[in-house]
């Protein structure tokens, strides 16, 4: 008490430590909890080492292949054609392996996020007390600057692919609750009330008629998530998540421009790719319930 | 006590924080506004009483927010009364546990909505076999079922489109399909077809009336069209300001509105259309003849036309008041025999039948028993006084 005193005292313009306390925050956990964050850590990359290597074992033209594929059965030939371009200009710029590692991360970092992020809008959709804790802790995490949860991620849990999955899933986590919780809560009334009158329990409630009807904006959920974990992957390479984002990082110390634009630019055709495929498969959802 | 498939014994329902608050000044005697304007808690519905018979179609009217949405939401329990009692088939239903009530949901009721509510990641046929696949009925069984009624409403070619590809009248018949699918003794209908235009919701009565004709199933419809309840309802209630205004069959709410409330509802509706022949009847249009001997000598003359009846008042023939004259008594061999219409013909049948013949027409009921004749004068001076209630 006397030292926050002093403090105001001396030093009227600061008097409020909040960074000293985070500080110390994070340096109890890390002295008393770190064998948790070890073995947390280490289950992480677990999952996402295996998807990576598995990614990475598979040759070039099969991955090519089933993006090719799902954009005929998604978007038609044109799309198709495109993903082809896209694929042919990342390759024939020497990208492709990161590229894929990029991907890696973006989809372990999405398959965790959605673990989190879909149970915990339904939990926000049928628990009001709930969802007005959850609303400001979403509001944090999407507006707090990404770069900031870096340091603590990689404090935690060193250097390496953890750290930079663990920042996306903060920073990724948040559409996916807001548009699951969104889309059960925008439910016709009637359309609950004929579960209920027609003898629902609440899981069947939530499994034959929430869920399903809701499905357009999870699907829109996941899209979202997807596309802020893709770019934070990039800005996660800060903390040595690997990927296209050693590239953009180095292009950046080394001030070369051509790099930049390149590894850049394989970002961009990854994200568009993404982007049209995920999106199709909420739009024909919602075109059936139009 | 009552009996009935559902008996309602004063039932309540405010919507609030402090419905207790409500109830004290409610039981005390005090008005739904006032109860707002102390506590601020809203009346939905304010001491409710009435039954249902098993296999009528109950038709519940009012305004919106009259509170009869509510009412029908708490004859199934999506919404929990404040106060009060709702037997079905004897059983209290307010005191039953949340497992308990799904049961009873899945086996005796099932519901129908005004904006259909569909699921629209379903099949027309997983639609209809809603209500059977949440009960726990097999695939097969519970398509084979849906199916069938399907059938009856002419919805089979499109059991495998979705919802959306069909009109608001087909959608709302696979909605009707869905809640009959399950074989519900108690269906109930929530302004199920004040979404459609008139035609299509003439079509769907029809429908109902059809499906329901040796059913013994008893239908809780709730509308705000007063021709529509006229058409389908056995007997209809009229709710105001979440309480009940008057209760009766089609007939009598017409013949004898309980108040203004009531009688405005009629403002925009031909109730003439609604007469039947027994409302036509007029008693001193014809003089009566029993068994040959006039029943009362003196009224005799006053009228132009004579009725005789046998000795157990059946109807022989009418008579012009010419031939009466030279005899006290008379033959019935001499009566004109007249065709009698039943007293539930409708006026369009009255008029027909009134303008193909001069003599007035004779009303009997099933037994051939005479109750009265009806003449153009009587049909015209009821028609005007039906014009003169509506205009008013």
């Amino acid at each position: 008490m006397s030292d926050f005193l002093h403090r105001l005292i001396s030093n009227p313009h600061d008097f409020l430590p909040i960074g000293e306390w985070v500080n110390q925050f994070i340096h109890f956990l890390l002295d008393h909890n770190g064998g948790a964050f070890d073995a947390f850590g280490r289950a992480v990359d677990l999952f996402a080492e295996s998807i990576e290597v598995a990614l990475l074992s598979l040759p070039p033209w099969l991955i090519m292949g089933f993006f090719i594929g799902l954009g005929v059965w998604r978007l038609g030939w044109r799309f198709a054609g495109f993903v082809l371009a896209a694929f042919a200009l990342i390759f024939g710029t020497g990208f492709w392996p990161q590229t894929v590692s990029t991907l890696a991360l973006t989809l372990s970092a999405t398959l965790i996020s959605l673990m989190i992020g879909i149970p915990t809008g339904i939990w926000c959709a049928r628990n009001k007390r709930v969802n007005t804790l959850v609303r400001p802790v979403l509001d944090f995490m999407q507006t707090m600057p990404a770069f900031v949860y870096l340091i603590p991620a990689a404090m935690f849990f060193g250097l390496g692919r953890v750290p930079g999955i663990l920042a996306t899933v903060v920073f990724a986590v948040p559409p996916a609750v807001r548009l699951t919780s969104l889309g059960i809560r925008q439910v016709n009334k009637e359309q609950v009330e004929a579960g209920h009158a027609f003898g629902c329990t609440s899981t069947q409630l939530l499994f034959k008629v929430q869920l399903p009807i809701a499905l357009p904006a999870i699907m829109a959920g996941v899209n979202q998530t997807i596309m802020m974990a893709l770019s934070m992957v990039i800005i996660a390479s800060m903390v040595g998540a690997g990927g296209l984002g050693n590239d953009v990082l180095s292009s950046i110390q080394r001030l070369d421009v051509g790099l930049g634009f390149e590894s850049g630019l394989a970002v961009v055709l990854l994200a568009i790719i993404l982007d049209r495929l995920t999106e199709s498969f909420g739009r024909g959802q919602a075109a059936r319930q139009g | 006590m009552q009996s009935g498939k559902i008996v309602v014994e004063n039932l309540y329902k405010v919507f609030g924080d402090k419905p207790q608050d409500a109830m004290r000044l409610l039981k005390a005697g005090e008005s739904k506004e006032t109860v707002f304007a102390k506590t601020g808690q809203v009346v939905g519905v304010n001491n409710v009483s009435f039954s249902v018979d098993e296999g009528e179609i109950f038709v519940l009217m009012g305004l919106s927010g009259s509170g009869k949405s509510s009412l029908i939401r708490l004859i199934n329990r999506l919404m929990d009364p404040t106060d009060g009692r709702i037997l079905l088939d004897g059983q209290d239903i307010t005191r039953l546990s949340q497992p308990e009530l799904v049961a009873l949901r899945r086996r005796d009721m099932s519901m129908v909505f005004q904006s259909f509510a569909l699921m629209p990641h379903r099949s027309v046929l997983e639609n209809a076999a809603f209500g059977l696949e949440i009960a726990g009925v097999g695939r097969k069984e519970r398509e084979t079922r849906a199916m069938k009624v399907l059938e009856q409403v002419g919805l089979a070619p499109f059991a495998r489109k979705s919802p959306h590809e069909l009109s608001g009248g087909m959608q709302q018949r696979v909605g009707l399909v869905r809640a009959l699918a399950v074989n519900p003794s108690l269906m109930l209908m929530d302004e199920a077809f004040s979404a459609l235009d008139p035609l299509k919701r003439a079509e769907m009565q029809d429908i109902l009336l059809d499906l329901q004709r040796g059913q013994s199933r008893t239908i809780f419809f709730v509308s705000h069209d007063l021709e529509e309840a006229l058409r389908i309802g056995t007997r209809i209630a009229i709710m105001e300001g979440g309480r009940l205004v008057q209760v009766g069959t089609p007939q009598e709410i017409i013949e004898n509105p309980a108040d203004d409330y009531v009688r405005e509802f009629f403002k925009s509706v031909d109730t003439s259309r609604y007469l039947q022949a027994k409302d036509l009847i007029d008693p001193s249009a014809a003089g009566l003849v029993v068994n040959g001997y006039p029943a009362n000598h003196a009224e005799l003359d006053k009228h132009s036309w004579v009725a005789c009846v046998s000795k157990d008042h059946k109807l022989l023939g009418l008579l012009g008041r010419d031939e009466l004259r030279s005899e006290g008594c008379v033959p019935s061999e001499r009566c004109v025999p007249v065709s009698p219409v039943a007293p539930a013909s409708c006026l369009p049948d009255v008029l027909q039948r009134l303008l193909g013949q001069s003599e007035p027409l004779p009303v009997a009921d099933g037994e051939g028993r005479y109750l009265g004749v009806i003449t153009a004068t009587s049909v015209l001076s009821k028609l005007s006084a039906h014009r003169l209630q509506s205009a008013h």
